[in-house]
C-alpha cells in the first residue's frame, strides 16, 4: 500500500529531535561557529540524556541503531531503524549539522560498527565513541587506492599511514582505518580496524580550519607501525577476490541516506528562516500559478519544490535499507539529490535574504558554509553519478571511469 | 443489484475475451490474470457489503500508516498488463498517430475493451474504482504513456471523465451519467477547461454561464481538447453565478463549433478549440454544486499531467540507456564518458524525485488528506524536470535524436505541452 507519509510511531520520536535542535543546538550553534577547535562542552550532557533516551526506547535514532536488524523477524513492510534514524537527523539538522556531527557516540564510525561488526565486537564496543578514517593525502573519493597497510604479526595487525578529513577523529574514543592487506589485491584486501586513541603508534598531527561545520573537527591522524589487536578487525578477515569491496562499501547503503538526511534537515532551516525573513512580501499558496506570483516567491516554492523531492528519495533509500533491499543505487540517488540541493537551497536562501541573509547577525550564511560539505563527505556529488550510473548502464567500475 | 454489478462485470469479461487483438498481441494470459484478480476483488467486495458502497474511515486505507512503497498485488498485475498493451500496441502505433494527427478508430476499439473506465466508476455503479483509485490511476496512466502520452490520454479519456465525476459531481449527475461510461455504447466525453492566454490563471475563467429561464447560457472559448473533434459530449468549466462550475454540453449543440488546432506535440491525441457562443444547456446539464471543490479539480488534473509526463521520461530514459551503451565514439561505448553517463544519472534521479511527489499526493488524495501542497509541488518538479529529461534524450542521440528515425524528438514535443497534460487527466 503506496504511502509516502512519515509512519505514526515515529512522531514522538521527531518531536524529541525537533526540541534538541532548537531548544539546545540552536542557541550555541554561533557560539561554536566561531570557536572552532573549542569542544562544544554542552554535547556531554545532552548524550548522555539521548543515550539514555535511546536505551528506553525501542524506536531509537542515532548512528549506532542503524544496522540490519537481523533480530527483527516481522511479517510485511518494515519501518526500522535506518528510517527512524534519518527522520531523527532531518530535524537535528534542522538545528545544527556541525553539533550533530559532533555528538559523542554517534560517530560514522559507530554506523560502520553497526553494520559490519560480528556479535562479540559489538557487546565489546558497545558505548565507544568511533570516528571514521578513510581519506588519505593521496585518495578521496578513489577509497579503493589507499595505502595505509595492516600487516598481520602473531595476533596483531600492524598499521603504517596517514589518514586525513577524520570527523571527531581527535574527539572520539576510537577510529575504524581503513587498510589494506596487499596492496595487490585492490579493493578486496581493504578491511576497516578498530584503533583505540592512546593506542602506541596513533597520533593526531592536525585540525583543519574549514569552511563550515566548525564546531565538528576534523583531524589527521598518522599511524607508525600501530599495533592493532586482532580481532579489531570488523568483519570477514579473509580476502575474498569474488566479494570485492562489498563488506566496507555495504556501510554506504545506510550511511549515504543518513548524510541525504543531514542536507534535508540544513534545507529545511534555510527555506523556513526565508520564508520568515520574506513573509511581508511573499505569500505562501499553493493555489497561485507559478506564472503569477513575484519571481521570490516563485524561488521559494522551486526550492520548496526540490527540498520535497530529496526528503522523498531520501526516505525510500532508508526504507529499503529497512527492508533488505539492495539500495545503493537509490543510496546514491539521493545522496546526489540531497547534497546538491542542499547546497543550492542554503545559498539561495542567502541570496534572496539580501544583506540580512549574508550577515552573521542570522545563521543563514552560517547553513550556506555548512551544506558545501554534505555534497561531498561520504562521497561526493560526481562519485555519486558514477555509482547510479554504473548501475543504470550495467557498466564496471573499470569501463566507466 | 448485486447480480446486476457483476453481470456488468461479466460481461467486460465476456467482450475482452471474444476479441482478437489480445491473440495477435500475446496479450490473453496477462489480461486473463489481469481480469480474474480484478473481478475476484471487486467480487469479494460486493459480497461483503451486499452491493452496497459505503465511504471507508480515511484510516482504513494504510491501517499501520507505515511509510510504504509496495505495490498492491491488483497494482501490479494491472501495471504488467498494461506494460505489454503499452509495448505491444501503443509504442508500433505511436509515430503514424503522430504522423496522422489522430488515433486510428480501431486503436481506439482495442483501448476500450480493456474497460480501464472501470478503474474510475465506484463499485455502487458498476466499476471497481477502490480506496487505492489515484494512485492505481497515476500507476496506469505512468505505464500505458510510456508507450505513447497522445494514445495513453485517447485511451484514458473514460477513465479520466469517470474520476472527475466521481470526485466531483452531484450524486444526480453521477447516477446519471456513470453507468453510461461503462456501456457498449458510452458517451465519448472530452474535457474542455483550458483557456487560451498567456499567464493563464485557472481561478480567472473568462468562460461563462448566465442563467436564463430554467437553464444556463455558456460562452465562452476553450483550447486544445483532446478528442474534441470526434465528442460527443463536453465538459466545460466555466463562473456560474459567480463561482466555477462544471457543464456537461452536447456537442452538436446549437452555438457550439470546434476546429482542429494543431500543436508543437501531442499530435495523436488530436486537439481541438472550441467557441460557444451562446450554448443554451438545461439546468440538469451543471453537474457541479456550490460545494464543488474546483481547486481539487485543479490539483487532480495538475497530477493526471505528472503521471502522464512521468510515463515518457521513463520511456526516453529506457530508450537513452540501451542507445549510449551501443554507440561508439572514439573506440569505446560512449555511455563509457562521463560527459554522456552523468546526464543519463540525473535523469533517473529527477525522474525518481517527481514519482514520489506523484505517489505521496495521489496517497493523500486515497486517504482523503489534503493534497493541494503536494500536487503544486509535483507539479513544479514534473514541468521542469522532465522537459530537461526529454531535453537530454535528445542531446545524448545528438543528431541522430534530431530525427523521426528515433522517437525522442516526439517525446522532446510531447513533454513541453505540459500546460496540456496538465488540463486534461483526471487521476
Amino acid at each position: 500500500m503506496i504511502n509516502l507519509e512519515t509512519p505514526r510511531k515515529f512522531r514522538g520520536l521527531i518531536a524529541q529531535a525537533r526540541q534538541v535542535a532548537g531548544q539546545y543546538y540552536r542557541p550555541i550553534s554561533r557560539k561554536y561557529d566561531l570557536a572552532e577547535h573549542d569542544y562544544p562542552k554542552e554535547l556531554d550532557m545532552l548524550a548522555a540524556l539521548l543515550d539514555g533516551m535511546n536505551a528506553g526506547s525501542p524506536e531509537s535514532a542515532g548512528a549506532r541503531t542503524s544496522k540490519r536488524q537481523s533480530s527483527e523477524h516481522e511479517e510485511g513492510v518494515r519501518n526500522g531503524s535506518n528510517l527512524s534514524t534519518c527522520l531523527g537527523i532531518m530535524e537535528l539538522c534542522w538545528g545544527d549539522v556541525g553539533l550533530l556531527l559532533a555528538m559523542p557516540r554517534q560517530g560514522l564510525g559507530n554506523a560502520a560498527i553497526a553494520a559490519v561488526a560480528n556479535d562479540e565486537q559489538l557487546k565489546r564496543f558497545d558505548g565507544i565513541w568511533a570516528a571514521m578514517a578513510i581519506t588519505e593525502p593521496d585518495c578521496g573519493s578513489d577509497s579503493a587506492a589507499i595505502r595505509t597497510t595492516a600487516v598481520r604479526d602473531g595476533d596483531h595487525y600492524v598499521l603504517n599511514g596517514e589518514k586525513i578529513f577524520v570527523t571527531s577523529g581527535a574527539r572520539a574514543g576510537a577510529v575504524v582505518v581503513w587498510a589494506t592487506l596487499d596492496k595487490g589485491l585492490g579493493r578486496a584486501a581493504i578491511k576497516s580496524f578498530v584503533v583505540e586513541h592512546g593506542t602506541p603508534g596513533m597520533e593526531v598531527t592536525r585540525l583543519e580550519k574549514k569552511l563550515g561545520i566548525k564546531a565538528s573537527d576534523t583531524a589527521a591522524i598518522r599511524f607508525s607501525d600501530c599495533r592493532v589487536p586482532a580481532e579489531n578487525l570488523l568483519g570477514n578477515p579473509e580476502v575474498d577476490v569474488a566479494k570485492g569491496f562489498a563488506g566496507v562499501m555495504e556501510t554506504f547503503d545506510n550511511t549515504r541516506p543518513m548524510v541525504a538526511a543531514m542536507a534535508v534537515g540544513l534545507a529545511k532551516a534555510s527555506l523556513d528562516r526565508a520564508r520568515e525573513l520574506l513573509q511581508d512580501h511573499c505569500a505562501l499558496d499553493y493555489r497561485k500559478p507559478l506564472l503569477s506570483v513575484s519571481h521570490a516567491e516563485a524561488q521559494l516554492y522551486q526550492l520548496e519544490a526540490e527540498w520535497e523531492a530529496s526528503r522523498l528519495l531520501t526516505l525510500k533509500a532508508a526504507w529499503m535499507a529497512d527492508n533488505r533491499l539492495p539500495n545503493s543505487k537509490e543510496a546514491s540517488m539521493a545522496k546526489a539529490k540531497a547534497g546538491r540541493m542542499a547546497t543550492d537551497v542554503a545559498l539561495k536562501c542567502v541570496e534572496l535574504c539580501g544583506l540580512s541573509g549574508y550577515g552573521e547577525d542570522e545563521l543563514l550564511e552560517k547553513w550556506a558554509r555548512d551544506a558545501k560539505i554534505l555534497d561531498i563527505f561520504e562521497g561526493t556529488q560526481q562519485v555519486q553519478l558514477l555509482i547510479v550510473a554504473r548501475r543504470l548502464l550495467g557498466k564496471s567500475s573499470k569501463e566507466l571511469k | 443489484m448485486l447480480m446486476q454489478l457483476q453481470g456488468r462485470a461479466l460481461a467486460l469479461l465476456n467482450k475482452i475475451a471474444g476479441a482478437q487483438w489480445p491473440d495477435r498481441l500475446r496479450l490473453r494470459k496477462p489480461i486473463e490474470r489481469w481480469l480474474y484478480q480484478g473481478s475476484k476483488t471487486s467480487f469479494s467486495l460486493m459480497t461483503q457489503r451486499g452491493g452496497q458502497s459505503r465511504p471507508r474511515p480515511a484510516s482504513s486505507a494504510n491501517p499501520s500508516g507505515l511509510f510504504d512503497l509496495t505495490l498492491s498485488e491488483d497494482q501490479r498485475l494491472l501495471q504488467d498488463t498494461l506494460q505489454q498493451v503499452a509495448a505491444e500496441l501503443l509504442r508500433p502505433a505511436a509515430a503514424d498517430a503522430d504522423h496522422n494527427a489522430r488515433c486510428p478508430a480501431e486503436l481506439r476499439a482495442s483501448l476500450a475493451e480493456l474497460g480501464l473506465t472501470h478503474y474510475g466508476v465506484p463499485q455502487a455503479h458498476g466499476g471497481l474504482a477502490d480506496d487505492a483509485a489515484c494512485v492505481t490511476g497515476a500507476l496506469l496512466t505512468e505505464t500505458l504513456a510510456h508507450g505513447d502520452v497522445s494514445l495513453a490520454l485517447v485511451s484514458l479519456q473514460g477513465l479520466s471523465v469517470a474520476n472527475l465525476l466521481r470526485r466531483f459531481a452531484t450524486a444526480s449527475a453521477q447516477a446519471q451519467w456513470l453507468p453510461a461510461l461503462l456501456t457498449e455504447n458510452a458517451p465519448q466525453i472530452a474535457l474542455a477547461l483550458a483557456e487560451q492566454q498567456v499567464l493563464a490563471d485557472p481561478h480567472r475563467l473568462r468562460c461563462r454561464a448566465e442563467r436564463k429561464g430554467k437553464g444556463y447560457v455558456l460562452s465562452g472559448s476553450k483550447a486544445m481538447l483532446v478528442g474534441g473533434a470526434e465528442a460527443s459530449h463536453l465538459i466545460v468549466s466555466a463562473y456560474a453565478d459567480g463561482e466555477p462550475a462544471l457543464f456537461i454540453v452536447e456537442r452538436n449543440s446549437a452555438g457550439v463549433s470546434c476546429r482542429a488546432q494543431p500543436a508543437m506535440g501531442l499530435k495523436g491525441a488530436a486537439l481541438a478549440q472550441v467557441q460557444l457562443t451562446k450554448v443554451r444547456v438545461p439546468q440538469a446539464a451543471r453537474l457541479t454544486d456550490q460545494h464543488f471543490a474546483y481547486q481539487q479539480l485543479l490539483d487532480v488534473l495538475a497530477l493526471g499531467g505528472c503521471a502522464l509526463a512521468v510515463g515518457v521520461a521513463q520511456a526516453a530514459l529506457d530508450y537513452v540507456i540501451p542507445y549510449v551503451n551501443d554507440r561508439h565514439a572514439f573506440g569505446e561505448p560512449i555511455s563509457h564518458r562521463q560527459g554522456v553517463a552523468f546526464p543519463v544519472a540525473n535523469m533517473a534521479i529527477e525522474l525518481e524525485g517527481v514519482r514520489l511527489l506523484l505517489w505521496r499526493a495521489c496517497a493523500r488524495i486515497d486517504q482523503q488528506q489534503s493534497f493541494t501542497r503536494e500536487a503544486y509541488l509535483a507539479r513544479l518538479q514534473a514541468e521542469d524536470k522532465l522537459m530537461r529529461i526529454a531535453s537530454d534524450a535528445v542531446q545524448l542521440l545528438g543528431g541522430h535524436g534530431f530525427t523521426q528515425e528515433h522517437p525522442v524528438e516526439r517525446w522532446y514535443r510531447d513533454v513541453r505541452g505540459f500546460a496540456v497534460l496538465a488540463n486534461s487527466l483526471v487521476l
